[in-house]
């Protein structure tokens, strides 16, 4: 079967890739480029767990065909750390207990990072429904949420 | 927090540390099930039955096979025959869960599995797979499994737990009954009396990753599996059971694990892997979508209880008649023994009789779920006490102190209770300001509790010491909620060390002892006593090291705050990190095992407190408050126990409110994805308030009691008891949809 050349920004690098035209998005980050961080739980985009940003939107990497990438920027929740260094919303995760399993904190971590990017000062309710299409089924969301609040208070300065 | 009592000057125990797996989990790095990749891997894909019932006459695979790319075809045939080779009916039900040999028992129910290059091939010869079936008539609840004439799953079925044997084959599996003192004086001594039939559907754990498999098998019979599961241990067993190999031919190693609940304590895909790859002789990984999740793993029953309860004027139950129902889909095995167990274990009750039976139908096989039993029989048990206590006007926290289940209580599942923290969390509940919170319009106030057993089992550890003073503690329990972070806090209590300095590790099969599953709420303290003994003979052995190098007796040596130190201070301290430098010369590397299988469970106890506000135009529900209060006898990582205290809350209110399985006439299941299951989102919820109870466990070393489960317990009737203080209906339903809500608040009307 033909495959298609793909050519994007993945978390800062220049990346190129072979795919079907089939496939999604999701399966060629993991099975082409080789980052599984963002993962499946559903295939559907009900579930959020492969949430990453494409130009600075996020997106359900499930619900797009690779082809979609080309000339694209993405980033994942591989390229959230600055060179190592957390973003603030990965040490309040960690901080604030806001992972027990942690199969959905890659998207839950990019999915609140397109709110804070847009809205550096949510409410409990709009982070809330910002993270509605995220699913965790361990946590309850309290200390997600919480650990949200925080992240967003440490990246306003205060 | 409620502390019932005070931390007995514990360092690490009881604070609040980042976890050591955590890094691994934010920056992507962790490996989770599906996440492996071999040199050469093949994917594989399953072929499974679209029908509830049917024989399997033919199987044709020829047509796959010759597809471009696929290397290897496998259908039951490709497997021992259990029931032909005598073995136990369990491992024979277990096989043909796995995959079916004559009859498919479920939508779902596997028939065949495909290996081949790539995952599109993989699906394009899952579909060439040609099937014949004879459909049968389907059974799919447990009325129209337990009618006269129904037909018949398993042909040879005779119920068990009945005396005489019945002659005639049925569906129902088992019957289980507790009973004490006498239900007639119990009932003619009540000022008060309720009757009511409950009804709840088959809901799912609902881990967000989906079974996940990879197997490398060598030509020589041995095989190496990498899955995400509950207990790797487990794993090897059933899966060398369906080969028909030893189980030491079998290596499995842990993958992180992406929730489980219970769910992942069975085998699906594993054994099928081992047989593709041997066939093709290429590693293979094996992936579920979500709708195979749905279709063919999980769920927890539905069931059919009914419960009536009588109470005297000053609240004291009388008399208890509880009868249920559960399903267990294709096999025999619902969790209704637990369920009996547990529906009337929080209280003392004279008189009681309860009832329940095992009941098979084409649904596919239940699995374990939290709790497994518990929350659908407290749903009916503590809605009708609730409404027992409307009845007498008394408060809901007051009634149930006044029967609560207290040290030397006879539980009604047989054995006195040691000391138990039942009654502190129902008084943690009244304190706490949630409990008198002013309430809006349409807005309500439910309480209920709930009892787990919670479970010991076996568990094996392994500390080394490194040659810097730091320490690894290898167990072979899978870290599903935290549990590495309680191993490490546990043992840098017991060798004096910082957290910091300790690596907990989950190792593979052939790299630790023996491990049970990951389930019952054992963990922390099971493997955490094995952590703990480990330790303690580490510690012993580093005292004798140290008599040694000074050369005095070992009782002149103590061993505090990581450093062995002379009684009398004769000679300067040896820190660890001394003798671990040293150890060539003291007897070499500094290592302990320890294994047990553990004897000191400690009961759990839940009490819960719902607000709820009800839209009377919409039937819509939104928990709008809540609190549990909860016994977790000691916790060791409070963000952790807090974790499962909101988790388990939060699984109830979508049990409550939205979860079910939705069958059509025919058997095929019509909501498998997480758009028509509803699971809860974000901003269905507020913040779930916790108050952590200890009241400590005298059977283990830290006061453990486990508290992964019973937070599940409650929150059906909190939520329900809330909804009637709202707006005056009681449900008896599940889930309490806003159709059946509205339909509840017409019926009123009219």
């Amino acid at each position: 079967m033909p495959r298609t050349h793909i050519t994007t920004v993945i978390n800062g690098d220049e990346t190129e890739f072979l795919t079907e035209d089939s496939t999604s998005l999701l399966n060629a980050l993991r099975d082409e480029v080789g980052l599984t961080g963002a993962k499946e739980g559903c295939g559907t985009g009900d579930c959020g767990a492969c949430s990453i940003l494409v130009d600075d939107r996020v997106n359900c990497a499930c619900l797009m065909f690779a082809p979609e990438a080309d000339g694209t920027v993405i980033v994942t929740v591989e390229g959230l750390a600055d060179s190592g260094e957390l973003h603030p919303l990965q040490q309040c995760f960690l901080e604030g207990a806001a992972l027990q399993c942690g199969i959905c904190t890659p998207g839950f971590l990019m999915a609140a990072k397109a709110l804070l990017d847009k809205n550096p000062d949510p409410t409990e309710t709009e982070i809330r429904y910002a993270l509605a299409g995220n699913l965790c089924r361990c946590t309850g969301y309290d200390k997600i949420i919480r650990a949200v609040q925080e992240a967003a208070r440490e990246m306003r300065g205060q | 927090m409620a502390i019932t009592e005070e931390n007995p000057g514990y360092k690490w125990v009881g604070t609040r540390p980042i976890r050591p797996d955590g890094l691994e989990k934010v920056t992507g790095k962790a490996r989770f099930g599906a996440d492996l990749v071999l040199p050469g891997m093949l994917y594989g894909k399953v072929v499974r039955s679209p029908h509830a019932h049917a024989r399997i006459v033919s199987i044709d695979t020829s047509a796959a096979e010759s597809m471009e790319g696929v290397k290897a075809v496998i259908t039951g045939a490709d497997f021992p025959d259990l029931a032909a080779n005598g073995a136990h009916p369990s491992d024979i039900d277990v096989a043909n869960n796995a995959i079916a040999r004559d009859k498919v028992l479920y939508e779902g129910h596997v028939v065949a599995a495909v290996a081949a290059i790539t995952r599109e091939q993989a699906e394009a010869a899952a579909k060439a797979v040609a099937v014949t079936y004879e459909v049968l008539p389907h059974v799919l609840t447990v009325d129209e499994a337990m009618a006269d004439n129904a037909p018949l799953l398993h042909e040879a079925m005779i119920t068990k737990g009945v005396d005489p044997a019945p002659e005639e084959p049925s569906n129902i599996a088992s019957k289980i009954l507790h009973e004490r003192g006498d239900l007639d004086q119990g009932f003619g001594e009540a000022d008060a009396v309720v009757e009511r039939e409950f009804s709840t559907k088959p809901v799912h754990q609902g881990y967000i990753e989906p079974h996940a498999a990879v197997a490398d098998a060598n030509s020589d019979g041995r095989a190496h599996i990498w899955c995400s599961s509950q207990g790797h241990f487990q794993m090897r067993a059933y899966t060398a059971t369906v080969l028909g190999v030893s189980p030491g031919t079998l290596k499995v190693t842990a993958a992180e694990i992406g929730g489980g609940f219970g769910g992942k304590t069975v085998i699906y895909l594993e054994p099928l892997a081992v047989r593709l790859s041997q066939r093709a002789g290429r590693p293979v990984k094996l992936v579920m979508d979500r709708d195979e999740v749905f279709r063919a793993t999980g769920p927890t029953s539905g069931t059919r209880i009914k419960v009536k309860m009588g109470v005297s004027k000053d609240g004291k139950i009388t008399a208890a008649e509880v009868w249920m129902a559960y399903e267990a889909g294709a096999y025999a095995g619902s969790p209704v023994g637990a369920a009996g167990m547990t529906a009337i274990a929080c209280y003392d009750i004279p008189n009681f009789v309860v009832e329940g039976y095992d009941v098979v139908c084409n649904k596919p096989r239940v699995a374990a779920y939290r709790a497994p039993g518990a929350p659908m029989a407290a749903f009916a048990v503590e809605s009708v006490l609730d409404e027992l206590a409307r009845n007498i006007e008394m408060d809901p926290i007051d009634i149930r102190l006044a029967n609560a289940a207290v040290e030397g209580t006879q539980a009604s599942y047989g054995p006195k209770f040691p000391r138990i923290g039942f009654v502190e969390t129902l008084e943690a509940i009244k304190e706490h300001p949630n409990y008198t919170a002013e309430l809006g319009p349409n807005q309500g106030r439910g309480v209920a509790a709930g009892f787990w057993f919670n479970a010991g089992m076996m568990s094996s550890a392994t500390v080394h010491v490194n040659e810097n003073g730091t320490a690894t503690v290898v167990t072979g329990s899978p870290d599903i909620g935290g549990s590495r972070q309680s191993m490490a806090l546990m043992a840098a209590e017991e060798l004096g060390i910082p957290y910091e300095s300790i690596k907990p590790v989950v190792a593979d099969t052939e790299t630790v002892g023996f491990n049970d599953v990951t389930g019952g709420s054992r963990v922390t303290l099971a493997t955490g006593a094995a952590v703990v003994d480990a330790c303690r003979l580490i510690v012993e052995d580093l005292r004798g090291r140290a008599a040694k190098t000074w050369d005095v007796e070992v009782d002149q040596v103590e061993w505090v705050d990581g450093q062995a130190q002379h009684v009398d201070g004769a000679q300067p301290p040896l820190s660890l990190n001394d003798l671990a430098a040293k150890s060539g010369r003291t007897g070499g590397p500094i290592s302990a095992n320890a294994s047990l299988n553990s004897r000191g469970v400690g009961a759990g106890f839940s009490t819960q407190l719902c607000d709820v506000e009800v839209d009377p135009e919409t039937g819509v529900t939104r928990v709008v408050r809540y609190l549990t209060a909860q016994d977790a006898g000691r916790a060791i990582s409070p963000d952790y126990v807090e974790g499962q205290m909101q988790g388990g809350v939060v699984q109830g209110i979508g049990w409550a409110l939205n979860e079910e399985y939705i069958h059509d006439t025919e058997g095929v299941m019509e909501n498998p994805s997480f758009l028509d299951y509803r699971m809860p989102v974000a901003s269905d919820l507020p913040m779930i308030d916790c108050a952590i109870v200890e009241v400590p466990n005298p059977a283990h070393p830290y006061g453990v009691r486990g508290v992964g489960e019973v937070g599940i317990v409650p929150p059906m009737a909190a939520v329900g008891n809330a909804i009637h203080d709202a707006v005056d209906v009681r449900m008896t339903e599940l889930p309490m949809s806003p159709i059946k809500v509205l339909e509840a608040l017409n019926e009123n009307d009219g």
